[in-house]
């Protein structure tokens, strides 16, 4: 018997997968689906002050070797979310409130008030590709620094930052994270990406650009996770591309504690938060690891 | 490339159906069932979903002029290019002999698949149609090949004068039907849903919420616990009973939950 359950900090998994932001976390009903379905974790869309309708359609497309997607942080705005949240709870896993702004000052009152509704754990979304505002604040230190601080100060459950990997160098942005209090950063967020229709002439997306995840992107995620565990000492979530046991597996010899999975329920459907867990185990007791503690980090020794 | 992939059709034919609604026609090979839809994206405007109305070597689907995308659409003309992917959703069960068909509005392009393909097996199949008043008729001729057809019109000018429900009920206060499928406006649904469950027929119905990406991901289309893109655009009655949402609220584009 091999040992897959974790932490990522003070927040106790039961399994290494968790469900990434914005994948089906408009509504309470499909976190609690998502939870029953083997997720240790549910993270929820990320919600902002003010309900936002997104960017014009298409705004989710099937590529070659991946998905594009420009929803634009469509959201029902942080008042009308404490019910869905109440409903995710009802899981027996952790719910992550992921919450985004467009200035720095709104970020501590946001995640407020999603502890308030009951969130185990907040997620800071600094990355989105395709939304205004957030651009900036994704490749900024002082920014990622300020907002973590922020948060930090406004709740006492953990605060985790999530980074984007259209920036310079991502280490050194997590470092940003540590240094202001950050409990653990999550790598990666969408890769800026865009797509033109050739026979119509027009880029596929409504917002002509917007963010690749999926298969596509794992090797970009893996690079990220890599350069941040040697950077900083928080725990670290992998995300990108994760849609089966040796996805995850890469991500945690990386230097993640966890993955988490987006992209993959397309590939595999919901039963991919199981499936991947079962891999993982395979693989493990293939190759005589007995606990997944045992695997963090050690593409590094 | 698989058809699921954004890709572009060109227009082969395009019909006027009613004052309001066209049929765009456009020749693809993939396979597809009764009940399924696609993506139809108006390249410079939005995508929308829409049923396949016919399938075959000709794929058609039938919109109805209601806001911008579909304005936009019904100026498209034959050798003009859509962008399309799908099909996506479930199917509807046609494994019964004796069908009831009761379509609401442009409903009817979600089901007139499912009656052809009944039709072509040998079952019966009888179509409740109804339409505000009598310009709004679409697909009737067709409809016609399939079986016998009943109308019903809100202002009475032909037909049934009053709701398709009524009309549905009293065909099957006359007639035994082994199972109903339905589509339009959903309260029409619910009343239907309700009739079925108190005598005991099967009943299918087709539903509608905002979509965006039609594969599952995104949650635009919940409808309680279900995704609509995904785990329908059919249900079975006995799905339906008991949801917070059905007949209730639906979804906005923020994704709020409000009442219908
Ligand atoms: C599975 C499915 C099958 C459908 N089949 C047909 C069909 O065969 N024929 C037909 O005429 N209509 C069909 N519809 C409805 C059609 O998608 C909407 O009429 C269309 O999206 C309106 O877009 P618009 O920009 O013209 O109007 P808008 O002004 O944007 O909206 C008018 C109405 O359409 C709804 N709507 C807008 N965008 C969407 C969207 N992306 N997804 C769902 N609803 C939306 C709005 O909520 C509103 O009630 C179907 C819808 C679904 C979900
Ligand atoms: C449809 C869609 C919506 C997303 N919305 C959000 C979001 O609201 N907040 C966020 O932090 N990340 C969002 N993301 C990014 C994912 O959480 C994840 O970082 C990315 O998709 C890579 O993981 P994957 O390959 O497993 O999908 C979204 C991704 C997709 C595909
Ligand atoms: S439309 Fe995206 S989940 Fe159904």
């Amino acid at each position: 018997m091999v040992e897959i359950s974790t932490t990522v900090g003070r927040l106790k998994l039961q399994n290494p997968t968790m469900l990434a932001s914005g994948i089906l976390g408009d509504s309470g009903d499909s976190l609690l689906r998502v939870a029953r379905s083997g997720a240790g974790a549910v993270v929820t869309k990320s919600i902002g002050r003010e309900p936002r309708e997104g960017n014009p359609s298409p705004s989710l497309v099937e590529l070659e070797h991946g998905l594009l997607n420009g929803i634009g942080l469509a959201n029902p705005g942080i008042d009308n979310y404490r019910a869905e949240v109440e409903v995710a709870l009802q899981g027996d896993v952790p719910v992550i409130g992921s919450v985004f702004a467009e200035d720095v000052e709104f970020y501590g009152p946001l995640a407020r008030t999603m502890e308030v509704y009951g969130v185990q754990a907040l997620e800071l979304n600094l990355s989105c590709p395709h939304a205004e505002g957030l651009e900036e604040i994704a490749g900024d230190a002082d920014l990622i620094s300020q907002v973590t601080a922020e948060v930090k100060s406004a709740v006492k459950v953990p605060v985790f930052v999530k980074l984007s990997p259209n920036v310079r160098d991502i280490a050194l942005l997590a470092q940003a994270a540590e240094e202001a209090g950050g409990d653990g950063i999550i790598a990666i967020n969408t890769v800026k990406a865009m797509s033109i229709l050739p026979e119509v002439a027009k880029p596929v997306l409504g917002q002509t650009m917007g963010g690749l995840s999926g298969p596509a992107i794992k090797p970009v995620g893996v690079r990220c996770v890599y350069q941040i565990y040697e950077a900083v000492d928080i725990p670290l979530v992998g995300v990108g591309g994760v849609a089966n046991g040796l996805d995850a597996v890469e991500y945690i010899m990386a230097g993640a504690r966890a993955v988490q999975i987006g992209s993959g329920i397309h590939y595999r459907g919901l039963e991919v938060f199981e499936a991947v867990c079962r891999e993982i185990e395979a693989f493990m007791e293939e190759h005589g690891y007995r606990r997944l503690e045992e695997m963090v980090g050690i593409a590094h020794e | 490339m698989p058809t699921s992939r954004l890709h572009s059709v060109i227009l082969d034919k395009v019909m006027e159906e009613a004052s309001h609604t066209k049929s765009f026609s456009f020749r693809e090979e993939f396979p597809v069932r009764p009940g399924q839809f696609i993506m139809v994206w108006i390249p410079g405007v939005e995508e929308v979903p829409m049923a396949l109305s016919q399938l075959g070597p000709v794929k058609a689907i039938t919109a109805k002029n209601v806001g911008s995308s579909t304005e936009a659409l019904h100026k498209f003309k034959e050798g003009d290019r859509i962008g399309v992917r799908g099909p996506y959703g479930n199917s509807f069960d046609l494994s019964q002999e004796h069908y009831l068909v009761a379509a609401g509005g442009t409903g009817i392009a979600s089901v007139i698949a499912a009656s052809e393909a009944l039709a072509e097996a040998g079952k019966k199949v009888v179509t409740v149609f109804g339409a505000k008043t009598k310009e709004d008729l679409i697909l009737l001729e067709r409809s016609r090949k399939y079986g016998e057809v009943f109308i019903a019109t809100d202002d009475g000018s032909v037909g049934y004068h009053g709701v398709v429900s009524d009309l549905a009920l009293k065909l099957m206060e006359d007639r035994r039907f082994d199972g109903v499928l339905a589509c339009g406006p959903e309260k029409m649904l619910q009343t239907l849903e309700g009739i079925c469950r108190q005598r005991d027929v099967e009943i299918q119905v087709s539903m509608e919420r905002f979509m965006r990406c039609g594969i599952g991901l995104c949650g635009s289309c919940s409808l309680d616990h279900y995704l609509v893109c995904r785990d329908g655009p059919i249900f079975k009655g006995e799905q339906l009973v008991g949801l917070r949402d059905f007949g209730h609220y639906r979804r906005d584009r923020a994704g709020r939950r409000v009442p219908m």
